[in-house]
């Protein structure tokens, strides 16, 4: 059997998801380091996914598929599912490579499972010995506090993985030139049993924390609503932003457009000061641009201290107002 | 309408997480273990849709809480009970090695619990969109795909909807990237998984705790695990990326310190 590799892209809009082309290049890594092809896909209707497949004809792949069919113009899971199934089964890639956004996470764990396999999901690094021997697949465990090193045991079958984002840089795409070629899939329009809506937004965002310079931002170490006041004073001692990691907002004791992470607003700011924040990958994706972190937090092996520049391990109750208070010192000085 | 909760038992967020002896796995010895989160808030919208059909007088419905493991996760069942679920479905599977959740891939997992959803005949199963220890994100969906049922996954709101016909059908509102949204309608029966925000999360009240001592608990023995189709072949601390420095002392110590970066280095104040 092949070693090949079959990378599927996502669309957004008329565009790329911004994933894509990281998922590209960690398919065109794997396939080099196992001396192997590299194809990729894209998924739509046919004229809208034709001028994205020309762009990736661009690139050093052994052959693009442009999956189109009128019934893929918007995404449903049985229409990719279904799609997918039949271009893998006729172009027999033994690696599938995923960009792990929502839309993936929402088919690929069925795609494997019509094939009997599984999903090998928001892989943070994938290891290559050499050309001979099986990849291994690092993904986090207990919200990054562990690495698991996943192998790929059934021989014959099909290796399906999903790349979390920023693990791969997108840059790294190697240019070349392939040939497009269309597959038609055969769909049913009753076999999609969901009907999708559009996309829309609730409200308008009225605070945009990706401009601001500081933020101060609260996790679950708050523990109560009450105390949020703590973290209030600091920020406005440091003239910064109030931003939060889901939980919070979740719980309802700040505003959702106030939190920061990959359900909500991405930051780069001149100083992120995390605050009771373990740093669970939901939140770091949406703060890794950040200057300068600095952490506080009781817990040594929080997440958070392995992106924070400055850590204090600690009782952020004592911490924090004496921080506040130093820094208004400095003001009266 | 009849709806059944996929919940799983996990280490509580603050546990001191340790790699077991075999270097392939966690070590469970002193782990606290809790509901996993978001599988929390599928419970909440799960007593939500019934007591929301019971207000408009679209009969009893019931929620069944449903989850896989050792002994102790009995202790997570009676949790969703005591917080209005009407009755338990304990899929019992040994502590570790053979057969055991940790021995099993993602596929198998979610295989346990669809073949204990199939004797129940739901209209809806809900699961949380994640758990909190693997991450794989995928038990729900695997199991829609098994029980050959429509998903949305990543839903924070679900309504039914007089379609006029004679399926009956959900229009659900889940979450995009970014910030967006999106509404999706399928038919019942039908496969979600929950986002956590969409509800506030329920206390269980003293009488709910009462109560749930005298609801049903059944215990199903757990099929044979199947073969793996991955293996874990390692699992370890991860190395630090970056040099962090740690400050100590007393808090105002501490304080004094940052404020001197602030100051000079982040130049912010």
């Amino acid at each position: 059997m092949s070693r090949d590799v079959l990378v599927v892209l996502e669309t957004k809009g008329a565009g790329w998801h911004r994933m894509s082309f990281e998922a590209l290049a960690a398919g065109q890594k794997l396939a080099a380091d196992l001396g192997a092809a590299c194809s990729a896909a894209v998924v739509g209707e046919g004229a809208a996914i034709a001028p994205l497949a020309a762009e990736l004809a661009t690139k050093k792949l052994a052959a693009v598929f442009a999956v189109g069919d009128a019934l893929l113009s918007q995404y449903a899971a049985d229409g990719w599912v279904a799609a997918l199934a039949q271009l893998i089964a006729e172009t027999q890639p033994k690696y599938v490579v995923f960009p792990h956004t929502y839309q993936v996470r929402d088919f690929a764990p069925a795609l494997a499972t019509r094939m009997g396999e599984v999903l090998i999901g928001d892989v943070t690094a994938i290891q290559v010995a050499d050309a001979q021997s099986e990849p291994v697949f690092v993904r986090q465990w207990m919200q990054g506090k562990l690495n698991a090193e996943y192998r790929h045991g059934d021989a014959g079958g099909v290796c399906f993985v999903s790349v979390q984002a920023g693990s791969f840089r997108a840059d790294a795409v190697v240019d070349g030139a392939s040939e497009v070629k269309t597959f038609a899939p055969t769909l049913e329009a009753g076999a999609i049993r969901t009907k999708p809506g559009e996309a829309f937004r609730e409200a308008t965002q009225t605070v945009d924390l990706s401009t601001a310079p500081v933020i101060v931002s609260v996790g679950r170490g708050i523990g109560e609503q009450e105390n949020l006041k703590l973290v209030e004073d600091l920020a406005a001692a440091l003239g910064g932003e109030i931003a939060a990691s889901r939980p919070i907002c979740d719980a309802g004791w700040l505003p959702m457009e106030r939190q920061v992470g990959s359900s909500g607003q991405t930051v780069a700011p001149k100083l992120y000061l995390a605050v009771g924040i373990s740093g669970a990958i939901q939140h770091l994706v949406g703060m890794k641009g950040a200057k300068t972190v600095i952490a506080i937090n009781k817990d040594a092996d929080a997440p958070i201290f392995e992106v924070a520049d400055i850590g204090v391990v600690g009782d952020l109750f004592e911490i924090v107002p004496a921080l506040t208070k130093a820094i208004r010192a400095q003001g009266t000085a | 309408m009849k709806v059944v909760v996929a919940v799983k038992q996990v280490p509580e967020r603050d546990a001191v997480v340790r790699v077991a002896a075999d270097g392939r796995g966690v070590d469970e010895r002193d782990v606290a273990w809790t509901m996993n989160e978001p599988d929390a808030y599928a419970l909440e919208e799960a007593l939500q849709l019934k007591e929301r059909a019971g207000a408009a007088g679209l009969g009893e419905g019931e929620v069944v809480v449903l989850c896989a493991g050792p002994a102790r996760v009995q202790s997570t069942l009676r949790e969703a009970l005591a917080k209005g679920a009407d009755r338990a479905v304990h899929v019992v599977t040994p502590e570790a090695g053979e057969g055991s959740l940790a021995g099993r891939d993602s596929l198998d997992v979610a295989r346990l619990l669809a073949d204990a959803v199939k004797a129940e005949n739901a209209d809806l199963v809900l699961t949380g969109l994640q758990s909190d220890d693997l991450g794989a994100g995928q038990t729900g969906v695997v199991m829609a795909e098994l029980l050959g049922v429509p998903h949305a996954t990543l839903v924070l709101q679900v309504e039914l909807v007089d379609g006029g016909g004679d399926t009956p059908t959900i229009r659900v509102k889940r979450e995009l990237e970014d910030g967006w949204m999106q509404q999706v309608e399928m038919p019942l029966p039908a496969l979600l998984t929950i986002q956590s925000g969409g509800n506030r999360l329920r206390y269980a009240t003293l009488m709910g705790i009462k109560r749930a001592r005298q609801k049903e608990m059944r215990e199903v023995q757990a099929v044979a695990a199947g073969r793996r189709v991955d293996e874990v072949v390692k699992v370890s601390i991860p190395a630090r990326v970056k040099q962090t420095e740690m400050l100590t002392g007393s808090a105002d110590e501490i304080a004094a310190k940052l404020v001197e970066r602030l100051r000079f280095e982040v130049k912010v104040l």
